[in-house]
Order: structure tokens, then sequence, then C-alpha cells
């Protein structure tokens, strides 16, 4: 850059175009303007970078950067919206690979001896990158469907952890001080230990909890980039790295609070000290009086605590569902028995039940993208729309793979943005809707969480779908979801259980509801 | 070294001003926030790029070539699928 008079410029109109971008991301339309500038911003830099210094090797470059542009675009281009999270997870790990090519060239590079703050931060970018693109290329895996996504314990996979950090740790105090042509070798061992360490955090983590190993990534591979721009001082390179670190701690922080567990306990499976006997019980109820009058929230944030739970206090101790169930209607086995113990074809009564809804919510789950069934969700909500109702969206931070994953899924439905409501707004809306239609979603609308104690969901926020008229669960089984935790829900009066491929059900109810008319 | 510290200064002010950009950013968002910031972590390009202008044996060429392949992949397929996906939400004005 150094054709310019001023090169720091630039970099200011860079980072401006960068924040203006992040500030935009509030609606659809502002965002997508954004995303253009933060893109234009990147664009001058790099046609800088390009023009300004007297580049060798075009004859390598040159096809490395289309080759790059091309693949990125064509697999962007093609993916479908279920596919998301596995692509961001595999860029994360080509940023990851990139980053510790470029560290390694540059701690080789710089001909110093012994440490320096740009050497430790190079390290530990080194470090952190491999680690990156370990875990991101593992969980990008897992999510495209080509690994097993179930978590995988290792014997003595803490200690096994614990171990690979502090040999990193040993490793590198010991490479930094190392002349450069030594450290050229050494650096390969602290290389594997590092990716080590990320496939044994990414490999314990699976299903439902995806959403926070993504995120984590999302913030590593900013730091190592931050890190690596300290290493070659790169102004450019920290503030990007900068800001991913903060976006991607943020959204690691939001999706830990709507499961209710710590990062910790995700990440390495460790279990709280406090086992179910612990008198964790008590104390939860009144944290929510003194948040009452809070400002925004009247009722939302206190909703699913008092609407939820009208079967028994929530404080008595562990409770099996079907003992605190004053609901005589269904069984254990409710799809078995219900249709021959039940006057009429729960089917039936689900679409006389919508038939007669004038408030809907939809309750969306990954089973619903698993099961294809979002555009006949659509369309039987367009159908119910025509009949005078009102539908609309809840949806659950930690629904699908990524965070607002299920948003991106419900839009490539042509679900309206305004229809898409977050936990709170849901939860304000339950008291007043006449229908609630769960599709292949299970632990985050089972009551348990706020009802039981010393279960893996207990105290997680949930959609507070019992306190609607009717609840249609349109799940594939009756079986507990991810967190392996029975559905007290399922139990209750004015559930109906529409157990089957959703996408089938939807069908059903379509036809049902046109039959009528 | 002061170099280093405007850079450490550069650091700390960015996480700042980043949580507060991106805290504002409503939930409904987060998918496409999460691919547009991976997209941005992939401006590590520009340390590449810098890196071709500098003396480099083969085998480092060839590395250096790798990384401006993998940054670049990343870089363009990040912006691509944020804008298609930003495309795809019908409406936008908050209710």
């Amino acid at each position: 850059m150094s054709f310019l008079p001023y090169p720091w410029i630039l970099d200011v109109v860079v980072v401006v175009l960068l924040f203006v971008g992040l500030l935009l991301f509030r609606t659809p339309g502002a965002a997508r303007l954004g995303s253009g500038a933060a893109a234009l911003g990147l664009l001058l830099a790099i046609a800088a970078e390009l023009a300004g210094d007297t580049l060798g090797g075009w004859q390598l470059l040159g096809p490395a950067l289309a080759l790059g542009s091309l693949v990125g675009w064509l697999v962007a281009a093609r993916v479908s919206m279920i596919q998301v999270p596995a692509l961001v997870a595999f860029q994360h790990g080509c940023g990851g690979m990139a980053v510790l090519a470029i560290s390694f060239l540059e701690l080789l590079r710089t001909g110093e001896a012994g440490w320096s703050i740009e050497r430790g931060s190079g390290l530990l970018g080194l470090i952190i990158g491999a680690a990156t693109a370990a875990g991101s290329i593992l969980a990008g895996g897992k999510l495209a469907g080509l690994l097993a996504g179930r978590p995988r314990v290792l014997p003595g996979h803490g200690l096994l952890l614990l171990g690979s950090v502090l040999l990193a740790g040993g490793l590198t105090a010991w490479v930094g001080g190392l002349p450069d042509t030594q450290l050229a070798w050494w650096a390969w061992p602290l290389v594997a230990v590092a990716a080590g360490i990320g496939w044994l955090i990414a490999v314990r983590v699976g299903g439902a909890d995806m959403p926070v190993l993504i995120s984590v990534l999302n913030a590593s591979a900013g730091l190592a980039a931050a890190l690596c721009g300290v290493l070659i001082g790169h102004r450019l390179l920290v503030v990007c790295g900068a800001v991913v670190a903060s976006s991607g701690s943020l959204l690691t922080i939001a999706m830990c609070r709507a499961m209710n567990r710590s990062l910790l306990r995700v990440l390495t499976g460790l279990q709280p000290p406090s086992s179910a006997g612990h008198p964790v019980a008590a104390p939860r109820p009144e944290p929510a009086l003194p948040a009452a009058p809070a400002p925004r929230s009247d009722a939302t944030t206190d909703g699913p605590k008092t609407s939820v739970a009208p079967a028994g206090p929530p404080d008595s101790a562990p409770a099996p569902p079907d003992s605190a169930d004053p609901g005589p209607t269904t069984s254990p086995q409710p799809s078995e028995e219900a249709p021959a113990a039940a006057p009429a074809d729960p089917l039936d009564q689900a679409a006389a039940a919508l038939r007669t809804a004038k408030q809907v919510m939809i309750v969306p789950g990954y089973g619903m993208a698993l099961a294809q069934a979002q555009h006949d969700v659509m369309t039987l909500c367009r159908l119910l729309e025509e009949r005078g109702a009102e539908v609309a969206f809840a949806i659950h931070p930690v629904a699908g793979r990524m965070p607002g994953h299920m948003n991106v899924l419900l839009a490539e439905a042509d679900a309206p943005y305004e229809a898409m409501l977050e936990l709170d707004d849901a939860n304000a809306r339950f008291p007043n809707t006449d229908v609630a239609l769960v599709v292949g979603a299970c632990d985050v609308v089972n009551p348990a969480a706020v009802e039981q104690e010393g279960t893996p969901i207990s105290g997680m926020p949930i959609l507070a779908v019992a306190a609607a008229r009717t609840v249609l669960v349109c799940n594939l089984d009756a079986k507990p979801g991810y967190s392996g935790v029975e559905n007290s829900l399922y139990h209750r009066p004015g559930v109906l259980l529409l157990l089957g491929d959703a996408q089938q059900t939807m069908v059903t109810l379509q036809a049902k509801l046109t039959a009528s008319t | 070294m002061s170099d280093l510290l405007l850079l450490l200064a550069v650091l700390l002010g960015s996480l700042g001003l980043g949580w507060f950009a991106i805290s504002r950013v409503p939930p409904r968002l987060h998918t496409p926030l999460m691919s547009l910031t991976n997209a941005l972590s992939a401006v590590t390009l520009l340390g590449a790029l810098a890196l071709f202008g500098t003396e480099l044996s083969t085998p480092a060429a060839v590395l250096c070539a790798v990384a401006v392949l993998l940054a670049t992949f990343n870089l363009v397929g990040g912006f691509a699928i944020t804008d298609r996906m930003l495309a795809m939400f019908r409406g936008g004005k908050r209710s």
C-alpha cells in the first residue's frame, strides 16, 4: 500500500464500512446492504494489497484466487438451507487452515530468535488456528452427515483434553525460545497437538449441542485471525478478527443461556457438582420475581413458570410426570392406545381444532427440517390464513443446528419475517393461542425443564406451548428428544399426538381442512 | 514498539466496538450474522497476499498459495451465502 500517500486512510475507510455494515444488521433488507458494505470494504483492501506490493508468483497466486472464488461461490449458490451449518463449519475450517499456514510462514520469515509479543501472538494464532481447523472439519463432517453425529466420549476424555492443553502449553513455552531454524521443525508437533485439542473438543459434542460448538469455532476462527494480524502487524486483520471473535463469543453466550448450560459443560461434558438431590429447587422461582417488574417483560419471562405448571409446585421433589399428571386421557404409549380409546381419530380432532382456530402458533424444530416438512407447513399456514386465522411462528434460540437456523429454514419456505417470534414474544402469546402446532420439536417445548430438577434440561427456558388451548404435536415418535428427558407435555390434557412423518401429517391436515369447507 | 502498542489498542477497541454492534443484531438474523463474520475471518487473505510480496522459497510460495486458495474460498463463499440467505427473508419491516 506504499503507493498511497496516507495508507491508513484506506484502513479507516474499510473499518468504517465494516462497522456500518454490522450496524445495519437489524432487518433483512438493511442487513443485505450491510453485508455488501463489508464485502466492498474487504474488496478495497484486497485491491490495494494486490496493486500496492510488487507481487511475485502470479502464476501461483492467480489460479489460487480464481479457483477459491469460483468454488466458494458455486458451493454457496447450491447448498440448501439445511446444509448451511455444515458449509459454515467447513468454511471455518478453511479459514483456520489459512491462518495456520500464514502464521507458520511468518514465524519463519521474521528471523527473530527468542520471545517477543509478535512471536507469542503468532504461536497462539498457530495453535488456535490448528484447533479451529481440526474442530471445524470434524463438526462440518458431522453436520453434513458424513460422520456419525452423536457425541463420542473416549475413555478418560477430560484427562486427555487437559493433558493435550498442558502439552501444547509446554511445547509453546519451549518452541517460543528457539531460533527460527529449529522452530520450523518443532512447530509441527505443536500444530499436531493443537489439532488434537480441536478434535477432542468437537468429537464430544453432537446433535442439539451443535449450535454451541459452531459458535465457539466462529469465535476461535476470529481470534486466530486477530492474533495472526498482531504477528504480521496488519491492522485490518486485527480489526476484522477481533470483531469476529466478539460476535462468536456473543453467540456462544446466547446459545448457552438458551440451554441453561455452561460452556464448559457443553464442551467437556462435565456434570455440575450439584446432583439431583442438591437443593437448587428452592432458589430458582425467586429470581423470577425480581425480574418481573423489569421494564419490558410483564408476563413474558415468567410466563412459562406460571402458565405451564398448574399440575404441581415446581419446587417440590422431582416427581415422575405421570404421578403429577391429572389428565387421564392418554397413557404412556398414546400412539398405540389413543386411537382405540378416544372416540375420534386424533387427526380429525386436530383438523376440528384448526378449523375454528383464530390464533395459531407453529413451533418448528429441527425435526421439521429433517422431515423436509417446511414447505407443507407453509401450505397449511396459508390455508389457515385464508380461513381468517392469524398464524405466527415461535422460534427457540437453539432450534436447529446453528444460531438462528430455524429462521433461515422458514425463510427458504417463504415464511414472513414479521411472523417469526422470539422466545419471550411467543410465550406472551401462548395464553391467547387457540392451537399450538409443534412440528419436529421436543426438548424446547418440554415442561420438565421448568417443573423437574436434576434433568439435563432443567432451567432451560422453553416455549410454553401448554398454555395454548389445544396443542398438536407432529413429531416422528413420542421418544425423548436429544436430552433424553421424557417429554411430560405428551401426557397433558389438550395435547394431541399426531405421530409419524411430519410432512405426511401436514398433507393429511391440509386435506382434512380443505375437505371440510 | 509503538506500532505494536497501537495494534494492541486496535485489538481491544475492535473487540469492544464489535461487541457493541453485534449485541444489537436480532436473533432472527443470527445465521446470516455468523456467515458474514465467517467471511470476515477470511481477512487473513490480506496477510497471505502481503507474504506473496516478500521473498519466498518454492515450498513456502506453494504453502502461501494454498492459504490464498482456502481464504478466498472462505471469503467469497461466506459473503455469497450471507447474501443468498438475507434475500430469502420476505418482508423486513419490524412489526
